[in-house]
Parts: structure tokens; sequence; C-alpha cells
């Protein structure tokens, strides 16, 4: 019960603190980074259900990502549909293409699915840069609105901005929470520890991991859409492969498998980033060995290393109760053999 | 028939770099079963360091790649001792996850060393020579010949000495070499050599024609993963095959289909095969 109450408490403060932090700082650079690691989260907790939960490691992520971003800003730009319907479209487009993928991807098991994804985002991105009559090849897309008002609410300031992608961002968070601590979670997680013995057990792996796959584009192209509508300019870069090892790092980083990974390492790894600046394009010179030292030490992340802690702790705590209890017992059975032989003495 | 001639023999060069490449990464699956994502950046490293030799210290092209394949295969052995030799126990997605760190690393590496601007390999074999009545530069020449010898060394060495044939064991059977005394340690640690070495000859004999820059591994790499996909992981005839099979579809397609494109055929020509047959073609066993 306390263990409840105390991670209520904990995800009251931290809500509490995401609407007040705006507020605080008032500094509206800050509160760019901030929203544009939102969005990355979004898209990381994509990664998490698939790569995490399931299993299965796709490094197609960035191209679902730039899928998302391409769909919303032609959508607005070319067609000068609404943003809304835009939004909703562009991460319908995304799941359906996902689906497509996946249909063929999931045949595919551990490396060759790794591979394929790869191949796939490599292929997804070079249409995006090759084809200049729809996606404007290297000069990208300009002049994407920005979320069009709902009512009196307007989203031309950053704090609303900002206000926007928290909502999604809660949105997502809630409803992987969900997925996570239902029975279709679990069944992802049978599927990452046994493929074959979930198949045993009479699991469709098959449209499980297409269940998996779909969602988790779906939320890349989710990100990808709001990264569309905040930057309000988009390049093929956003499909590259880079971009799959950066949300694969804060991932990675954070707890790959754990609900609050992303968080946590989305972050710690932007902030660093902003602080490391100096660093440029040799940030990796730092991140690339982080990533090899951390799967091989502590392949659970920070979040991991802290559950780790915590177990120890309560482990620790059961056994010295164990242990009084044990001694209590023993003093008591020494009593009574004592009093026996006492007894037989006597007699 | 002359354009025809001059792209089979384009494709013939392409292909040779695609095999060695594809070699080295096969040769590692083989032993490992680990998809190396990191091999991408000792092709990488390799042109650097062909390009440093020659370029500063001013040493002959031959004894330039000579160093080159030292270096980088000592740079295969120190990666399989500090990250996948603590890995070989753990799920498959960690060492994958570890080579892309070490893929990360070594570009951002580079990119300090040398800069991220493209740099050009001077070659002492620029002349153009004719060959059947086909005009060609000696480097291409060179490089179709070099990647041959390469391979045959390599298949003599496999196939002829005792060490060699410890390498096949190991990949046939990991605990059955272990079993018969075979020091797998030593084993891995050699086909990573190997593996950094062919990519450093690869890298170094392709550079003159193409560029040295840091992301040059980048499209190398992920064509010999779709190789050594169609012609079966961990397969050695399959990776030369497949590598000149890649290298003849991209140079014929570049001229018959779509310049724009060409780097799309390897993916495409991928996702069919994987669609059609999951596990790859010519698949072996539970692989």
């Amino acid at each position: 019960m306390s263990v409840l109450l105390n991670r209520r408490t904990v995800v009251t403060g931290l809500i509490l603190f995401a609407v007040l932090f705006p507020f605080v700082t008032r500094n509206d650079y800050v509160i760019h980074i901030m929203t544009l690691s939102f969005i990355w989260m979004i898209g990381v907790y994509g990664l998490n259900l698939l790569a995490g939960y399931t299993g299965y490691l796709s490094l197609a992520h960035a191209g679902f990502f730039a899928v998302g971003a391409y769909s919303l800003g032609l959508l607005t730009v070319e067609a000068g549909v609404n943003f809304w319907l835009a939004l909703i479209l562009a991460c319908l487009f995304t799941g359906i293409l996902g689906f497509l993928i996946g249909m063929i991807a999931l045949r595919t098991r551990e490396h060759f699915f790794a591979i394929y994804t790869l191949c796939v985002g490599y292929i997804i991105y070079l249409v995006i840069y090759k084809w200049d009559g729809l996606t404007g090849g290297v000069r990208g897309l300009i002049g994407i609105p920005a979320p069009s008002n709902i009512g009196p609410i307007s989203f031309t300031s950053s704090i609303s901005q900002y206000f926007l992608v928290l909502f999604f961002l809660l949105l997502t968070i809630f409803f992987i929470y969900r997925i996570v601590h239902s029975l279709t979670g679990r069944t992802f997680m049978a599927i990452r520890n046994s493929e074959d013995l979930a198949l045993t057990l009479g699991i469709s792996t098959m449209k499980n991991k297409l269940v998996s796959f779909v969602l988790s584009t779906i939320f890349a192209g989710l990100a990808g859409a709001l990264y569309a509508g905040f930057v309000r300019f988009i390049g093929p870069d956003i499909g590259y492969i880079t971009i799959t090892f950066d949300l694969l790092i804060y991932l990675l980083i954070g707890g790959i498998g754990t609900m609050s990974g992303p968080i946590v390492g989305t972050l710690l790894i932007v902030w660093l980033s902003q602080y490391l600046q100096f660093l440029q394009d040799y940030r990796m010179l730092v991140f690339g060995p982080l990533l090899a030292f951390l799967i091989i030490f502590y392949p659970w992340g920070i979040v991991g290393i802290f559950q780790q802690w915590k177990q120890k702790r309560q482990a620790r705590k059961a056994r010295s109760i164990h242990q009084e209890e044990n001694r209590k017992d023993e003093v008591e059975l020494d009593a009574g053999v004592s009093a026996d032989q006492e007894q037989v003495r006597e007699g | 028939m002359e354009v025809l001639g001059q792209q089979l023999f384009n494709g013939l060069t392409i292909g040779s770099i695609y095999s060695l490449v594809a070699l080295g990464l096969t040769l590692v699956y083989g032993i490992l079963h680990i998809p190396n994502f990191a091999h991408g950046a000792l092709y990488m490293m390799g042109g650097y360091i062909t390009f440093t030799m020659m370029t500063v210290v001013g040493v002959h092209y031959w004894l330039a790649i000579f160093v080159s394949v030292v270096v980088v295969g000592l740079l295969g052995v120190l990666m399989e001792r500090i990250v996948f030799h603590p890995l070989r126990d753990a799920p498959p997605i960690h060492d994958k996850i570890a080579a892309i760190g070490v893929l990360l690393f070594l570009e951002a590496l580079a990119q300090w060393i040398w800069g991220a601007d493209y740099q050009s390999l001077p070659t002492p074999y620029g002349q153009v020579v004719n060959l059947f009545g086909l005009t060609v530069t000696l480097q291409r020449v060179l490089i179709v010949v070099a990647a041959v010898l390469a391979m045959i060394l390599l298949n003599l060495f496999l196939k002829k000495t005792f060490t060699g044939a410890s390498i096949i064991a190991m990949s046939q059977n990991r605990e059955g070499a272990h079993l018969v005394g075979i020091n797998t340690n030593k084993v891995a640690m050699l086909t990573f050599m190997i593996s950094g070495g062919l990519a450093a000859i690869a890298a170094s004999l392709s550079a003159p024609i193409n560029l040295v820059f840091p992301g040059m591994g980048h499209l190398v790499i992920l064509k010999a993963f779709v190789i050594i996909i169609l012609g079966g992981m961990g397969s050695i005839p399959g990776a030369i095959l497949g590598g000149y099979i890649l290298g003849f579809s991209e140079s014929l397609g570049a001229t018959y289909l779509s310049n724009d494109y060409k780097d799309i055929i390897a993916f495409v020509l991928l996702v069919i095969i994987l669609t059609v047959k999951p596990t790859g073609l010519f698949a072996r066993g539970g692989h």
C-alpha cells in the first residue's frame, strides 16, 4: 500500500512540476528544449514498447518519425488540411504503413529483423531525399503552420506549444502504462522472454507482435507530426539513421523495458548535450562508449540500476526480519530442548 | 555494346569491394553470431589510415595499405576484447546495441581527428589503360586483381592451414570446437583481426575512386548486410557471390533504370528476399 501511495505521489509531483515548469523558468530557450525533449520522449516510448517490451529491435524508427512529419507537412502545406485533421491522418497513415511493413518484417527474427528494419528505414530516407516533386528533396518543407486554434485557445506562444506537447506526452505515457499492465502487455513480455514458449502456450505471436509494431510506429508518427508542427521546417535528415540511434541512446541510458526509462534517458541526454555543446558533432565520442559500457554492465539503464538498488535494499530488509524471526525460533527451540533435558534429568 | 561492357566492368569493380567487406562481416557472424554494425566504421578507419599514411607520413600506396590492415585488424581485436567478449552470453539485442555504440564512437573519432570534409586519396595508378577494348583506369583493374587475390589467399588460409581450419570448425559448432581443444577466445580474436584487415583492404582500394569521409561506411555496410543475407549468414562463398551479384545489378541498374535510385536496388532486393524467405536465401539449419 505504501509503495502505491509512494508511486502516486511521485507521479503527481512530476506532473505538477512539468505543469509549473514554464512559469518558473520563463526562459523561452529552456522551454523550447523541454518541448523538443517531450517530443523525443513520445518517440522513445514507441520504441520502448517494441524493443523493450516485445524484444524486437526496430532500426526504422526515424523513418516512421519522418513519415509522420512529412505526412503532416504535406497535408497542411500542399493540401491545406486543418492541422488537427492532418495530425490524425498523419498518425493513421504511419500506422497503416507500419502495418504493411510489420506484416512482412515480423516474419523475420532477431538479427534479420534488425537488418530488415535498418534497410526499410534507409529506403524511407532515400525516397524522401530523392522524390523531389513531392517532398522537396534536400530543400525540405518550409512554412508548416502552427497548430490551429481550438476555440479560444491558440498555440502560437512557446508556453502553449509546451502544454500541447506535454498533453500528448501524458496521453502516450498513460496509454503505454495501460498496455504494459494489461494482458496484452504481459503477452508482449512473454514473446520477449521466449517466442517459442509463447507460441506453445497458445499465444498468437504474429498478431501480438503486429499490434506492438503498429502501436510503436503510430507513436513515432505522432512524435514526427508534433515535431513538424513545432519546428515548422522539416528536411530529409529527420529520417536518417542517426535519429534512430539518438532515440536508442535515450532509451538505453534511461532503461530499456522500464516505464520511466524514456523520461530519464531523454531528459538526461538532451540536457547533457546542451551542456556539451562545445563538443558539437563529437558528442558521440562520449555517448558511443557510454552506450557500449551501459549495455555490458547495466543493461537496464539508470532506472535499472535504481530498481536493483531498491530490490537489494528490500531483500536485505526482508532477510534481517527473517533472521530475527529465526533467531527467536531458535531461542524458543533451545529453551524447549533444555526444558526437556531438565525433565529427563529430574526423571 | 561498349556501354554494357563498361558497366559490366564497373560492376566487377564495385562487386569486388562489396565482396571483401561482406566476407569480413560473414566471418564474424559465422563465429560469434553477431551482426557487427560497427564493421562499416572499421572500413572507414581503414580508408583514413591509408590516407594519413600516404599524405602525412608519405609512404608508398602498398605500404600504407599494409599499415592500415594491421592497425584496423588490431582495432577489430580490441573491439572483440572490450565489447563483444563480455557480451558473449548476453541476449542478442545487447550485441547489436553495443555494436552501434562502437560505430557511433568510431565515426565521431574520425570526424574529430580528420574533420568532416571529403578527402580524395591520391593513387599512383591513375593512368588510363586499354583492356579488351574498354578504356579503364589502372586503379579499377587493380581493385579487381587485388580483391580476387585477397579472396584466394583467405580461402587457402581457411582450407589449408590448421589455424584456418579452427575458424571453420568454430563457425560450424562452437561447443564442439571448444571440446576438441580449440581455444575459442584466440579464434574469435583472430577472426576479428581478419575481418578488420579485409575491411581495410576494401576501403584502401576503393578510396581513390570514391572519397574518404566519416560517413563512407554507412552505405557499404548496409549493402554488405544485404549481401550476407543474400548469400546466407556465415557462408563464405555466398558472401563473394552475393557481392558480385549486387555489384552487377547496381551498375546495370544505374545505367538502364535510374541513377538516382541505384542505391535503393540493394535494399529493395533485400526486402523482396526476406519477404519471400524470412531466414534469407541459402540459410543453414536453425539460423
